[in-house]
């Protein structure tokens, strides 16, 4: 069947902000979702709410509504744009859901909307579990044991039923939320409880425990005639109980017979057959490793995580192939881009086997428990291909970024190893690593951890390879051995001693999507160590090539847009006529996409792995600028290597990051920063504090997202923290900085070297002390004058002429008591370059990319100085995921803590706000007219702001419920407050959370003393009770702006950023 | 470990470490690219005469499983660039290295597959050897035919498997080096299965009076099997005919047509195969270096099915004759089992046959 010729208006809906569960894969298949519609001459309506994304980006559709993906929203942009059609499938969960939501709510039968791929009754059957377990009933696959509970009682019964343990899996929700093991009736009476909470259809699956066995995934792909094709088979070496996004997981399977094998590929056609999908479909099965007996986990009858990571395994573009499907082309239609001569309906042969290692966010959240389950709280991965399974798992470990290049790692905690060995954590694989060199046998490691033999198997000959470099000497043939192993020449050296190594050179080998069987024209390659190398015998454009270096794995504090802006470069470098080369191990993004560059190394961002493709590519220079701290980290070596830096050089790059050398720069020009001792230990600290004044701030160098940042009130503070700080193994000094509560500013600037162009500035709502990246971003600032703003952006082309700025360069500014201080400068592009860009229509990438090179601002017809502010106001909203990491403390403080970021655009400040508080899924107007109330809960240095939070919040006609002492300094105002009794005293608050008497909650307090525990346990209460809870009054004050101005979702100015 | 080396025909050498036997093989190199089933591979009697090179680099992680081997292991050579020596599997029985060894199969790895795949996909399959000396007898390499396979790899004598279950039809599989999973898709569709050695004569099949007659896959060159194409005209057109592989081959020969040989052939579990009259492309397990040209049949037969990517013939009807062949192998094993319906079809064709 051809294209469906009826279609000329597509929706697309994309996956909202970055959170654990959804990460950045869904704008890799949005984009190319986006591109397919386009180059079909479809006219694409995009509505995401995610500023950060290339999806959003003007080039790729042709109406853009970064607006909040409610169904009333939504509902409204169908109405304005009277789509033929919806593209459902490619916007992860939060898209599907959504796209039910608006066929449930009868909008898409409204206006004659039709799902283009999977139908309406495709996508029921796999999700309603319970129309999913009859299909497959039908259709003869087995499923867990389990049956579905709407309460508690009915949970027991099932259990009892079916017998402990028992899994929960709450319905529709993300990543598993909510969900977990339960033993025994105890603790399911627990799970059960939460996972109802969380479902928003207050429904749960009790599940039979099938801990152990092995996760067996397939990506299948359907078309409109019913062809389909397994396009990848991938294999958890974590078994099933750890999440599959938690898990590190091999393509293909490796452990499996063709008769396994084809067991489960054929029960996945036979399930996307049974479902009626049309499109990608994931399905997930538990094999019994002791017999063929399995059972079906789940299905996604969507595009998702592990269909990214098998695009990027396979090179089979999954998502742009489902939107081929959706439009209504077949599979023996489609070409293989890859090869150029077959055809879409086949399935990849690999010659090489890929690894992926999750990236866990539990350096940000110290304290918080990082025993994996059924619940993902990984935030990103890394993928890496190799010609082994060790040679691609240790390109993955180093690629990770947890600061290690081999499998040795200090020991979480004092427990023997068979104590860690049974707990599934972030670090189990180095366990076992460990394990097999104590000399622990490899079936006693199989019988605790249910791993598969042979991956440890495959361990047990990397630990001996280890030992045998430690005591063999290092002969040539040792050294190949121990490169084709993946060793690292930085690991090799610390096991040897030896300061010259072999002569060696990595060799790169092409993914192909055919094991060789066909030329291949799409340059994509990984790193080996076998004599042939195919990246040296491609025939070259002849072009100046340019190297790219991505950003990584998403994680806190590096986020989805850097690779907004590496991508971006690399389109800008491509268009100016260069061969560009891109970087990168992150299987989620764009940047990996085997067409973004013109070739693209799939490979860990080291120094010796980027110098492997250095040697074969010889470019005339490598971009570090786009690639976040991953990328700019790598300039200093890179440098050294006699690599040309584009853009700021590496002596710039490094007066910005090295806190003295910046100090004196600052000097330099005249401006000063809040005041700061460097300190090494806590008696140095101690004085520096006394001397600066409390409160103070303490921070490592060098870190990434404020890590191990905090703001410290007491000499009993700074000691508890600093312990913690020192004992987190942090080798640089420590600044104690005096911390200034004033209002905080951001810059990204432009500069040639000749001119500065500032794009906009951008005012926080919550003042200093609140990480950048966890603050409400306002753009154009709301707040600032006329003198201030000249200020700012003086300063701001001072400090991007002084430090040499080629390219763009991201300034933090604060303002205390009138007086403008620089917190911090990045020489690199920002979080904050998706959204300005888009907002501004600046290309600030593009431009960085070209004054890089050697182009003039002025020649492209840019001034100095401030641009015009744009038409509207955008706000940037921090978005959280605290319900995947429920003993996370929420408390903002200088650390950050959000995975991802939403924007509202709006005519007003007010508007742009609600917008962007809408879209991060704060119910702006909970609870309606009757019993609303807050509850205030704050430390004694905010009972001004928090009287003045009484006042508005009293003024709305809402109750103010306080804790005792918060509640005598509201009362002292005259204000009417209820008083409620701490946690630690009796119930009385959590019985106005469950009552519904209170809407919101506001809560400052010491973040390391023992009341943290409380509050984790009140936030968790409150999450599950869908009510915000703010630790910053700043966010509550502007809430409460919102809340007078009574915007609501059917009234906003939808706003197309395109037109 | 000991070296030991692949000379191509063409000069290249690979060095690597001898595994499994320690001889030394001249063989035609071809390469398969499924990721799974190397067992169904090394026991697959269509490689007869070849040294198999696997593209995947893993081999041997779930051991050796007796049940799942399809018939006698015929290879010449195998080529790995990983053998696993610690295997794993709940039905696994021992390490792959002990299986060649025992069948006196040798082989080598450590060696850059893909390298060497890539050279057999620019220049064609061609001979090599598997050597202890980087320098062998060139001359015997080139000199080396894959013929005559067909006798080796053939049952010795017929043999009779009941059917599963109550018996509804009666097949007569003649065995060019036939798979074990052609059989077993018979039998669990209620067929007895009498199968006969290559080097039957038509007439004695027939006498057997048979439902139906299934052409297995078989090694080698088709055209010089000629006294079984003389058999199958004797056959075509007097009962329901189902060939595969080397089947459909020899069928196309015994009707005027012709064949071919591939630059590398077809050696893999993901070849999609497009129906002509409808709109199904289905996923096909496949061993083949040899091809019908479907223009010699003009006028004799139907193509089919095509290949998706090359457009060679992989499937001829010839409706006036009840006979139907297929070059793929839809009774998979491995690889998919998509095609496992054409075992329906046949015995559609044989109910209508006992009809009629």
């Amino acid at each position: 069947m051809p294209k469906n010729e009826a279609i000329k208006k597509a929706l697309v809906i994309g996956s909202g902000p970055i959170v654990i569960g959804q990460a950045a894969e869904f704008d890799y298949s949005g984009a190319q979702a986006c591109r397919v519609l386009k180059s079909q001459g479809i006219n694409v309506v995009l509505a995401n709410s995610n500023p950060a994304t290339i999806m959003t980006d003007s080039a790729l559709a042709d109406e853009i509504y970064l607006e909040p993906l409610t169904v009333e929203t939504v509902a409204r942009i169908i109405e304005k744009e009277r789509p033929d059609g919806l593209l459902a499938g490619l916007g992860g969960q939060t898209g599907l859901t959504l796209s039910m939501q608006l066929y449930e709510s009868g909008v898409l039968q409204k206006y004659g909307v039709k799902f283009l791929g999977s139908d309406i009754e495709a996508i029921k059957k796999a999700e309603d579990r319970e129309l999913f377990r009859e299909t497959m009933l039908k259709i003869h696959q087995p499923c867990v044991p389990s049956d579905i509970a709407f309460d508690v009682e009915k949970a027991v019964e099932i259990a009892g039923k079916i017998g402990y343990p028992v899994i929960v899996r709450p319905a529709y929700t993300l990543g598993g939320s909510g969900g977990g093991i339960a033993a025994d009736e105890a603790a399911l009476r627990k799970i059960a409880a939460t996972g109802l909470e969380m479902s928003p259809i207050t429904q749960i699956l009790v599940e039979k425990c099938i801990s152990g066995w092995k996760e067996i995934e397939f990506e299948a792909l359907r078309d409109n005639c019913g062809n389909a094709v397994a396009v990848c088979s991938m294999e958890n070496v974590d078994p099933v109980g750890i999440h599959t996004g938690d898990s590190i997981v091999v393509a293909p399977t490796l452990t499996l017979s063709d008769k396994e094998f084809q067991m489960l590929r054929t029960a996945s056609l036979d399930i996307i057959e049974a479902l009626g999908i049309v499109g990608g479909c994931n399905c997930q099965f538990a094999l019994n490793p002791d017999s063929f007996e399995y059972a079906v986990i789940e299905v996604n009858p969507r595009v998702s995580r592990s269909s990214a990571l098998a695009s990027k395994a396979t090179g089979y573009p999954i998502a742009k192939i489902s939107t081929m499907i959706a439009i209504g082309y077949n599979l023996d239609e489609i070409k293989n881009e890859i090869t150029g001569q077959t055809c879409a309906c086949f399935e990849p042969a690999l010659d090489y086997v890929v690894v992926k290692v999750p990236k866990w966010p539990f350096d940000k959240f110290a304290g918080s428990s990082r025993t994996l389950g059924t619940q993902m709280k990984a935030t990103g991965e890394v993928m890496a291909i190799g010609q082994s399974f060790i040679e691609a798992l240790m390109k993955a470990v180093r690629g990770v970024e947890i600061k290690m290049d081999s499998l040795n790692r200090e020991p979480l905690g004092s427990d023997d190893i068979l104590t860690r060995l049974a707990c599934p954590d972030d670090v189990r694989l180095f366990t076992v690593f460990e394990a097999l060199k104590a000399g622990v046998p490899e079936q006693t490691i199989h019988d605790i951890t249910k791993i598969d033999p042979y991956f440890i198997s495959c361990l047990r000959q990397a630990a001996a390879l280890e030992n045998e470099i430690k005591e063999q000497p290092l002969t040539e043939s040792l050294y190949l051995t121990a490169k084709k192993a993946g060793f690292p020449d930085s690991y090799i050296r610390a096991l040897t001693g030896a300061a010259e190594l072999p002569a060696f050179r990595y060799s790169y080998k092409m993914v192909d999507t055919c094991a060789a069987e066909f030329a291949a024209e799409t340059p994509y390659f990984y790193s080996c160590a076998d004599e042939h190398c195919e990246a040296r015998e491609l025939a070259r454009s002849g072009k100046p090539v340019i190297m790219v270096l991505g950003s990584g794995p998403i994680r806190i504090g590096q986020g989805i847009e850097f690779d907004y802006s590496s991508v971006h470069c690399v389109w800008t470098l491509k268009e100016m006529g260069y061969d560009v080369v891109i970087v990168n191990n992150n299987p989620e993004t764009v940047s990996t996409d085997y067409d973004t560059a013109n070739r693209l190394y799939f490979e860990p961002l080291t120094e010796e792995d980027v110098m492997g493709i250095v040697e074969v590519e010889h470019p005339i220079g490598v971009v570090v600028a786009f690639g976040g701290q991953t990328a700019i980290k790598l300039a200093k070596a890179l440098d050294a290597r006699g690599v040309r830096i584009l853009g700021t050089s590496a002596e710039s790059i490094d007066i910005a990051e090295d806190r003295e050398r910046f100090d004196r720069f600052l000097e330099s020009i005249n401006m000063s920063r809040p005041k700061a001792v460097a300190v090494e230990s806590t008696e140095e600290a101690l004085v520096a504090a006394r001397i600066l004044g409390y409160p103070v701030l303490l921070r490592p160098s060098y870190v990434i997202g404020g890590q191990g940042m905090s703001v410290v009130r007491s000499a009993q503070e700074l000691k508890t923290y600093f312990d913690a700080i020192l004992a987190g193994g942090v080798s640089n000094s420590v600044l104690v900085d005096k911390y200034m509560p004033g209002a905080e500013l951001e810059v990204d600037c432009i500069s040639d070297g000749l001119t500065v162009l500032i794009p906009g500035i951008m005012e926080h709502i919550e003042r200093a002390g609140i990480h950048s990246g966890d603050s409400i971003a306002v753009y154009p600032p709301y707040n600032l004058s006329d003198t201030m703003t000249k200020k700012i952006c003086d300063v701001s082309v001072k400090i991007a002429r002084g430090l040499g700025t080629k390219g763009i360069v991201n300034i933090q500014y604060l303002i205390f008591e009138n007086e403008l201080y620089v917190i911090e400068v990045n020489p690199r592009a920002s979080r904050t370059v998706p959204y300005i860009s888009k907002v501004t229509r600046i290309p600030m990438i593009e431009l960085a990319s070209r004054v890089m090179l050697g182009e003039k601002l002025a020649d492209m017809g840019y001034k100095e100085g401030l641009a015009e502010p744009a038409r509207y106001y955008a706000v940037k909203v921090p978005v959280f995921s605290f319900e995947k990491i429920a003993d996370a403390n929420s408390i903002m403080g200088p650390e950050m803590k959000s995975t991802g970021e939403v924007l509202g655009i709006g005519r007003t400040k007010t508007e742009a706000l609600y917008k962007g508080l809408c879209a991060a899924g704060i119910d702006v107007h909970a609870g309606g007219k009757a019993g609303r109330g807050i509850l205030i809960s704050v430390e004694d240095y905010d009972y001004s702001d928090a009287i003045r939070l009484a006042e508005k919040f009293t003024d709305l006609g809402m109750k103010i419920y306080a804790t005792p002492d918060t509640a005598a300094a509201i009362r002292a105002r005259g204000l009417e407050v209820t008083m409620a009794r701490n946690i630690w005293e009796n119930n009385d608050i959590y019985d106005l959370i469950e009552s519904g008497a209170v809407n919101y909650i506001v809560y400052t307090g010491a973040v390391m003393d023992s009341s943290v525990g409380d509050f984790r346990l009140l936030y968790r209460k409150a999450m599950n009770a869908r009510i915000p809870c703010m630790t910053s009054l700043d966010t509550a004050l502007a809430l409460a702006d919102v809340i007078s101005a009574s915007y609501d979702q059917s009234r906003t100015h939808l706003v197309d950023i395109n037109h | 470990m000991k070296k030991a080396y692949l000379v191509l025909s063409n000069g290249t050498v690979f060095e690597g470490y001898k595994i499994g036997a320690d001889t030394e093989a001249i063989g035609e190199v071809v390469f398969a690219t499924g990721m799974v089933g190397y067992l169904e591979t090394l026991t697959d009697p269509s490689y007869a005469g070849q040294i198999v090179v696997q593209t995947f680099p893993l081999i041997g992680n779930y051991g050796v499983i007796p049940p799942d081997f399809e018939g006698r292991c015929a290879v010449k050579g195998y080529v790995v660039r990983s053998l696993c020596d610690a295997p794993s599997n709940f039905r696994s029985e021992g390490r792959l290295d002990a299986f060649l060894k025992a069948n006196r199969v040798c082989g080598i790895c450590g060696i850059d597959t893909r390298r060497l795949t890539k050279i057999l996909r620019e220049q064609g399959v061609m001979n090599g050897m598997i050597s202890d000396s980087p320098t062998p007898p060139m001359r015997d390499v080139a000199a080396y035919r894959v013929e005559g396979v067909v006798a080796q790899v053939t049952s010795p004598a017929a043999q009779e498997l009941p059917a599963q279950g109550p018996e509804k039809y009666r097949v007569a599989l003649v065995d060019y080096g036939a798979k074990k999973s052609i059989a077993q898709c018979l039998q669990k569709r209620g067929c007895r299965v009498l199968t006969f050695p290559a080097g039957t004569p038509g007439e004695e099949i027939l006498l057997a009076n048979p439902d139906g007659i299934m052409l297995s896959n078989g090694p080698g060159d088709p055209a010089e099997n000629v006294f079984e194409i003389e058999q199958i005209k004797k056959m075509i057109g007097k009962k329901p005919l189902f060939g595969i592989c080397l089947g459909h081959q020899l069928t196309a020969l015994a009707l005027g047509g012709q064949t071919l040989k591939l630059k590398y052939g077809h050696h893999g579990v993901n070849q999609p195969v497009k129906e002509v009259c409808g709109s199904r492309t289905y996923i096909t397990s496949q061993n083949h270096g040899y091809a019908v040209v479907a223009g010699s049949l003009a006028g004799v037969g139907e193509e089919s099915f095509v290949n998706a990517n090359d457009g060679s013939c992989e499937g001829m009807d010839y409706p006036g004759l009840h006979a139907f062949t297929v070059q793929f192998h839809p009774e998979a094993n491995g690889g998919p089992h998509d095609t496992e319906f054409l075992f329906d079809r046949f015995l559609d064709m044989m109910e209508r046959g006992k009809n009629a």
